[in-house]
């Protein structure tokens, strides 16, 4: 882009990364088993991207254009609820 | 006075932290970030110092930042925040905008070594702002190169483990020490693991009228050598055999806000890390027991100052 | 004057009419560290503050590099800053200069200029400024002290104009023109707020619009961001005019990116910066009363350099002759030098150009030495392919 067409001084809008996606950085990919999950949060709460939306009531998804596979959510998952399979 | 942590449903649903963002998978500064982010009022502005976090989180022209920012150097979070509380006084002393929370994050090394005059100067002029160092213990960003909290006995690439010497020979520096000794209202440790006592902290610290600070212990899967998905693990482990004991210094006051009755072995933690395999090796058995040795009368001066100071000082109004 | 004033004339310090020009300006964030010889700058902005006659946040900062960087921070939320330092400050906060500058914050600086160590001194020469030349700052250097208010004044205008929004420098010397007091004819406040209004910058730390401010580029955009910073410099010799024309509509003062004596008829002409001008200036009315035929050119803005108007007034001299007030070791000759050379040669001019370096370390400039360095551009005597250290022992 021409220098006439950038934002002056490299000043951007913010949250302008969530149009990135980073699900080329995994080798595991979490899976929710619902039948498990207690709506607790804490796989939300510990995830560094975060790649775990809220919806009502508690639940959760997993956001795969931003998750890296990390694995913290299947290991502090308190009811064991969330597995780490391999990328297809 | 400060809105108590109820639970992580009443946290906001909106993310003050994009995902998008090119930190390591399973970092732990990123988890501080947001920990810090959610607890916090939704106009708080950040000014941050150069880092891992920073060339992560803004790398144009993608922004992982919901909230305003700005970065501008490695040495000087601490000197910029102060000119932003102090142009929001003025502003608003003029009748044109509000004044707005201050969030300041800044690694262990622009906060310990190369930050460190301008986050003193800056709270001893007494500037409202929350100083957040987010602690992965060297210069992660630049390679991993030791820093002043750079605990006793690990390796980093300018620590090398060899026949002559093995990882880093002095102790991790008493930020939160020096810190108190600038006689600030608010101070305290917080590790990701245990986010309510974190996120109470952040909410305490942002209700005083004056500097604050948050050191805040955030494990890198990198740079000490542990799986990814063990993050906050070694978070709660660091906490749980005393190495990281949590507590506050309100108004000189010390107080530890997670007793640790029954630790568990110090080895525990350290077993787990790529960073402190040699030295369970024979020839460094010395170096191990004054690691030991140190997390054990850490714990017990922390105690010993909660006595104490809680007898010495009447509660400041604040 | 072409609107009624209130005429009040104080004898001031160059230091002190900084600080009187701030006062004025209605600055809101003042950040500074206190260096000889700018303290009094400090000092009287802090008789200010206790007198309750300076409405802004003074911030004493323990660093000259905090005092840029809490610039930084206030101007990010929109608040209009300034600071002031000298030598070895400025060379402490270089790093920053090159930041504020790539982060086009309408910064305003005093620099009281002072050699720089090592060896140190406190006197003035103009290394410390020279030495930043290339931060992408505006730099002008006053020759009195009512120039000095006057710039302080014009400075904000120039730098929070939209089309620059570029920080920028007065300098003047150290003790010379700081610590002298000289007359000075002050303006009223309710112009001088006319005159520079309150703009508020379209990029601001705003909860309402989430900004990011200093991301990292990378080779694909670095270059461009410059570029960005290169045209806003080159736009900037336009919005001087401007500048100044407006400011000479309530003030009845106008000082232009040049002033010419006699460069329309004498043969030889000095270039000359900083407070020595007037003194050249002196001792050229003497020669040419006495039959001689010389001129100065004083040159007032520095970057963006006027090459355009340095060359024209060089067309009609024989010989040119630079005066520079700083060191470039190792290079053909010094900065002032260099870029006169470069002004000729880029209006396809050839002129003989004698190159002095003189007043390093504070040594006083004479006119008694202006009428000898003009004798030698006289005569043609050559110094080589290097300067002529003027005043040097030995």
């Amino acid at each position: 882009m021409s220098w006439k067409e950038l934002e002056q001084a490299a000043v951007v809008k913010g949250g302008t990364s969530a149009s990135y996606q980073v699900s080329g950085w995994r080798v595991n990919r979490p899976v929710i088993n619902e039948a498990k999950c207690t709506n607790c949060l804490i796989c939300w709460i510990y995830c560094p991207e975060p790649a775990i939306v809220r919806h009502e009531g508690g639940k959760v998804t997993i956001d795969y254009d931003h998750c890296k596979g990390c694995g913290i959510c299947e290991t502090e998952c308190p009811p064991k609820a969330i597995t780490m399979v391999r990328e297809p | 006075m400060y809105e108590p942590i109820k639970g992580l449903k009443e946290l906001p649903t909106e993310e003050p932290l994009a995902p998008g963002h090119r930190l390591c998978p399973g970092c732990g500064a990123s988890i501080v970030v947001r920990e810090v982010m959610l607890a916090a009022p939704k106009d708080a502005i950040v000014a941050e110092a150069t880092g891992c976090l920073e060339v992560s989180t803004a790398l144009y022209p993608y922004s992982a930042w919901n909230r305003p920012w700005i970065h501008s150097a490695f040495e000087n979070a601490a000197a910029v925040a102060s000119g932003i509380d102090s142009g929001f006084k003025a502003l608003a002393r003029r009748g044109e905008g509000k004044e707005h929370p201050i969030i300041v994050f800044g690694g262990d090394g622009g906060t310990y070594d190369i930050g460190f005059q301008a986050l003193s100067g800056a709270i001893e002029r007494g500037h409202r702002f929350l100083y957040v160092c987010y602690d992965n213990e060297a210069y992660m960003n630049t390679g991993i190169q030791r820093s002043g909290g750079t605990p006793r006995g690990a390796w980093t690439t300018t620590t090398q483990v060899g026949s002559a010497r093995a990882g880093k020979q002095e102790a991790k520096k008493d930020l939160v020490s020096i810190v108190v000794g600038h006689h600030i209202p608010y101070a305290a440790t917080a590790s990701i693991s245990h986010w309510r006592d974190l996120m109470t902290k952040v909410r305490k610290a942002l209700s005083k009228d004056g500097p604050s600070f948050l050191h805040v212990l955030a494990p890198c899967t990198r740079g000490w050598r542990f799986d990814s998905a063990k993050t906050i693990r070694m978070a709660r482990l660091a906490v749980e055999t005393r190495l990281f004991p949590l507590y506050e210094v309100e108004d000189g006051v010390y107080k530890i806000t997670f007793p640790v009755a029954s630790p568990k072995p110090v080895d525990e933690y350290l077993k787990l890390q790529g960073r402190y395999s040699h030295l369970f090796q024979p020839q460094n058995a010395a170096e191990l027991d004054t690691v030991k040795r140190e997390v054990d009368e850490n714990y017990r001066r922390l105690e010993k100052l909660s006595q104490l100071t809680s007898q010495l000082y009447a509660p400041a109004v604040h | 004057m072409t609107q009624a004033q209130t005429v009040r004339v104080s004898a001031l310090q160059g230091d002190e009419a900084v600080a009187e020009a701030v006062r004025q300006c209605d600055v809101d964030v003042v950040a500074a560290y206190p260096i000889t010889p700018q303290t009094i700058i400090v000092e009287k902005l802090a008789e200010f503050v206790a007198d309750g006659r300076f409405r802004g946040e003074f911030v004493p900062v323990e660093s000259e590099h905090s005092a840029l960087s809490a610039c930084v921070g206030a101007a990010a939320t929109g608040a209009r800053v300034f600071t002031a330092t000298s030598s070895q400050g400025l060379a402490y906060m270089h790093e920053m200069l090159y930041n504020v500058s790539g982060m086009r914050l309408p910064i305003v600086m005093a620099v009281a200029n002072r050699a720089l160590s090592a060896p140190l001194v406190l006197n003035a020469d103009h290394g410390d400024m020279m030495g930043s030349r290339d931060s992408g700052w505006i730099q002008l250097y006053a020759e009195n002290v009512e120039e000095i208010y006057d710039r302080t004044i014009q400075l904000f205008r120039l730098s929070e104009d939209p089309r620059v929004m570029l920080p920028s420098a007065i300098n003047f010397e150290g003790f010379i023109l700081s610590h002298d007091k000289e007359r000075v004819r002050l303006l009223d406040e309710e112009p001088i707020h006319r005159f520079l209004g309150r703009p508020r910058p379209k990029h601001r730390l705003d909860p309402d619009e989430p900004l990011t401010f200093g991301a990292i580029a990378t080779p694909d955009t670095y270059y461009e961001f410059r570029m960005q910073q290169i045209e806003a410099m080159n736009v900037a010799l336009g919005v001087f005019d401007e500048v100044e024309e407006e400011f000479e509509r309530f003030s009845g003062r106008r000082y232009g990116a040049v002033d010419a004596y006699n460069t329309d008829k004498a043969e030889q002409v000095m270039v000359i910066n900083g407070s020595a001008a007037g003194t050249m200036r002196a001792a050229a009315r003497a020669m040419n009363a006495a039959g001689e035929n010389v001129g100065v050119l004083a040159l007032k803005l520095y970057r963006p350099f006027p090459a355009e108007q340095v060359a024209s007034h060089l067309a009609h001299a024989k010989t040119v002759i630079t005066m520079d007030r700083s060191l470039s070791p190792g290079a053909p000759s010094g900065p002032i030098s260099e870029d006169v050379k470069s002004a000729l040669q880029g209006a396809g001019m050839s002129r003989p150009v004698m190159s002095v370096v003189y007043g390093i370390g504070g040594r006083d400039l004479l006119t008694d030495d202006g009428r000898k360095i003009f004798a030698m551009a006289k005569e043609g005597k050559s110094f080589g392919p290097g300067s002529l250290m003027y005043g040097v022992k030995g």
